[in-house]
């Protein structure tokens, strides 16, 4: 591992990165005051990070690689992972899951407030990864302004409150109606559009959302967006403050595994299949018959129902809405924890969704430097694990020979 | 008249830059079929590295022609460096995954070079030193064409001749083309694939690296968030053309620049992006992939 070429290797990097590096590490400029400022003490740094880095790089690299090979040789099978293993074994599931719920319900009672609040706030994003999870995950329309959908729901719900004083419990499923409804308009112009055509209308539509919304002042409140939007109630019940975080939490724990129940049913029903064959190959999905607008459609439709219910939850719990919260980056984030957790699979969208959004909150101890790890981090889980962190396996039927046959 | 000259060469100007960030984009695009993320960023760091280089210059009292000159080629340099860098770090180790990693990657390292910028230099806007001088000789039409806004459009419209004939007459545009057609038979016939994909990241980041070094200058000010913003735009004019097609960059690029120039001037400034963005639903509806792209029947 350190032989001599391994080090000329690294030394080779370790410059170019050095060299890389020069004007936007070492070089500060200072208009007021006219003075440069030469800090030549991050050049020494860049290049030992980069000659000890590089190591571990290749390392990982030759070990990914013999891990492809090793794949290829055993009948061409995928090998599962220890996650995947664990995730798979049918005697580990259920004592799993009840360890998993207990822990889900007796969390709030172990920690502050702030840990309850931020747990609600990557539990409302594991909601929208699955959501998101049926339109890219399984029919394969990539969706890069699933964020619009999240803002027509917390908005239905501000509003309504605003001028109608209803209450959360009847916005819920407006909220989701109506962001169906925007899934339907915005896929009826877009159904011939393929790749990564689609990606940037559904881009474009995300951001004249988020647009509109901060400048039709009278309609929206621009910018400032809306204050005063009532914490969910329960029955007419109203709680005090910690006991509404509380009660927002079990919500959404609630609400996860509704949504983690239906999207496993659609999964094998009719519909989630004609999905995944859309995924796989559109023409011969036609060809079997399948409507493809209709799938397509019901992909959009289903996928921004989900968004819309997290929004009006989001709505609820953070009593007070503006543009800000909806931006491309939000529609970055949620793709990202679909991608990362493992297209298709569902408890690897959980698991990416807690990561994504409870990794930069815990990473706050490190100051400035958290988004930088959390892009790095994003990189390397990539380049290392593309697949995410669980695969998703498809249900399949497996052709045996008739031996009764001649 | 007066006003629709102002917002025809104000479109303009801005249709040249986003088509030079375009190219890079579709080039990207066309040989390796990625949405290259960070390519903003790339823009990005082009400007701030001039802003730098000629910053300091000043202080150190070179004549302004040798700041402006010894700026553009470190924006240049740097900026095509931190090209080839990105596809060997985050892209090459992806060739082959599913179609979604490397977009991911590129997402990641669009964050990262951000926050890196900022955390190597400031989250504050820097003011971009005046490189450019004024030219007596367009006093006259000062009022319409000011000296910077000439500079882009001379500077933009030899950047795209240089690499039309680039990619038309030059081994390594040969190359190019074969390997956008089919990267498997151009590996048969002997063309250097991995070298080929390089290039194109290096041609693609210098041409957006003369972007930064230009709208930075005419704007007057950048900070580390310009990328972001300009790459979308650009990403938008390039499927507006037609993704992977040249024309179709520097195309987009223009009707981008003129449906924001004549929204803004005409409407209203804060809906200049829902003119940009509906005008392009509009023309995918009509052209499902973009004005001059190949729409090709997919074959069974």
């Amino acid at each position: 591992m350190f032989s001599l070429q391994e080090i000329k290797k690294s030394g080779i990097a370790a410059i170019w990165f050095m060299f890389l590096t020069f004007p936007i590490m070492v070089i500060r400029v200072n208009p007021l005051e006219r003075t440069i400022q030469w800090r030549w003490e991050n050049m020494l740094y860049v290049g030992i990070g980069v000659f000890a880095f590089s190591f571990l790089w290749r390392e990982m690299l030759r070990r990914k690689e013999m891990g492809l090979k090793k794949k290829m040789q055993e009948d061409g099978s995928e090998k599962p992972g220890f996650l995947q293993k664990a995730a798979e074994n049918p005697r580990l599931i259920l004592p799993a899951l009840g360890l998993v719920m207990g822990i889900a319900l007796l969390f709030p009672h172990l920690v502050n407030p702030y840990q309850i609040s931020i747990m609600t706030l990557a539990l409302i994003y594991v909601v929208l990864g699955l959501g998101l999870n049926i339109v890219v995950g399984q029919a394969g329309l990539l969706n890069l302004g699933y964020v619009a959908f999240f803002a027509v729901g917390a908005y239905t719900y501000a509003l309504l409150n605003k001028h109608f004083g209803l209450g959360f419990w009847a916005c819920l499923p407006i909220g989701a109606g109506m962001a169906a409804l925007f899934g339907i308009l915005l896929a009826l112009p877009i159904l011939r559009l393929r790749g990564d055509y689609l990606a940037i209308v559904t881009l474009g539509f995300g951001e004249i959302t988020r647009i509109v919304l901060e400048n039709w002042g009278k309609f929206s409140g621009g910018p400032i967006g809306i204050r005063g939007i009532p914490r969910p109630d329960f029955f007419g019940m109203s709680f005090s403050l910690s006991e509404a975080i509380m009660y927002i939490y079990y919500l959404m724990i609630a609400a996860v595994i509704l949504t983690i129940f239906v999207i496993n049913r659609l999964q094998n029903s009719r519909l989630g299949r004609a999905w995944v064959a859309l995924r796989e190959d559109e023409i011969a999905c036609q060809a079997m018959g399948i409507d493809k607008a209709k799938v397509k459609l019901s992909a959009f439709a289903l996928g921004a129902t989900w968004a819309g219910m997290a929004g009006v939850i989001f709505a609820g719990y953070n009593t007070y809405i503006n543009p800000k919260s909806f931006t491309f980056m939000e529609s970055v984030i949620i793709l990202s924890i679909v991608v990362l957790g493992g297209m298709g699979s569902i408890l690897g969208v959980v698991l990416g969704g807690l990561i994504m959004i409870l990794l930069p909150e815990y990473l706050r101890e490190v100051g400035h430097y958290r988004m930088l790890i959390f892009g790095a981090a994003m990189i390397i889980m990539m380049v290392f694990r593309p697949q995410g962190l669980i695969q998703s396996k498809r249900k399949a039927y497996e052709f045996q020979e008739d031996k009764g046959a001649a | 008249m007066e006003q629709f000259l102002e917002y025809f060469l104000s479109g303009l100007t801005r249709g040249s830059i986003y088509a030079l960030i375009a190219l890079g984009y579709t080039m990207v695009y066309g040989i390796i079929g990625l949405i290259n993320f960070a390519h903003g960023e790339i823009y990005m760091i082009g400007a701030f590295t001039a802003l730098i280089v000629a910053t300091a210059l000043t202080f150190l009292g070179f004549p302004p022609l040798a700041i402006l000159l010894l700026a553009a080629l470190a924006a240049v340099i740097w900026a095509s460096a931190y090209g080839f860098t990105i596809e060997k770090v985050a892209y090459k180790p992806l060739r082959g995954a599913q179609r979604l990693s490397p977009l991911i990657s590129a997402i990641g390292m669009s964050i990262f070079l951000q926050n890196y910028v900022m955390l190597a230099q400031t989250s504050d806007f820097l003011r971009f030193p005046a490189l450019i001088p004024d030219f007596k000789w367009l006093a006259p039409w000062s009022h319409i064409m000011s000296t910077s806004r000439f500079t882009i459009l001379v500077t933009a419209a030899a950047a795209m001749i240089f690499l039309t004939l680039l990619i038309k007459y030059t081994r390594t545009g040969k190359a190019m083309r074969a390997t956008s057609q089919d990267r498997e038979m151009a590996l048969l016939v002997g063309v250097n694939v991995d070298r080929v994909i390089s290039s194109t990241f290096i041609i693609g980041s210098a041409l957006a690296a003369i972007g930064g070094l230009l709208i930075a200058s005419h704007v007057g000010q950048i900070n580390y968030y310009v990328g972001f913003i300009a790459g979308l735009k650009a990403f938008t004019a390039a499927v507006l053309g037609g993704i992977g097609s040249i024309p179709g960059a520097v195309l987009g690029g223009l009707i981008l620049g003129w449906t924001e120039s004549f929204a803004t001037g005409y409407v209203s400034s804060e809906y200049e992006d829902v003119f940009a963005f509906g005008l392009l639903v509009l023309i995918l509806i009509l052209r499902p992939s973009g004005i001059l792209g190949k729409n090709t029947a997919q074959k069974v």
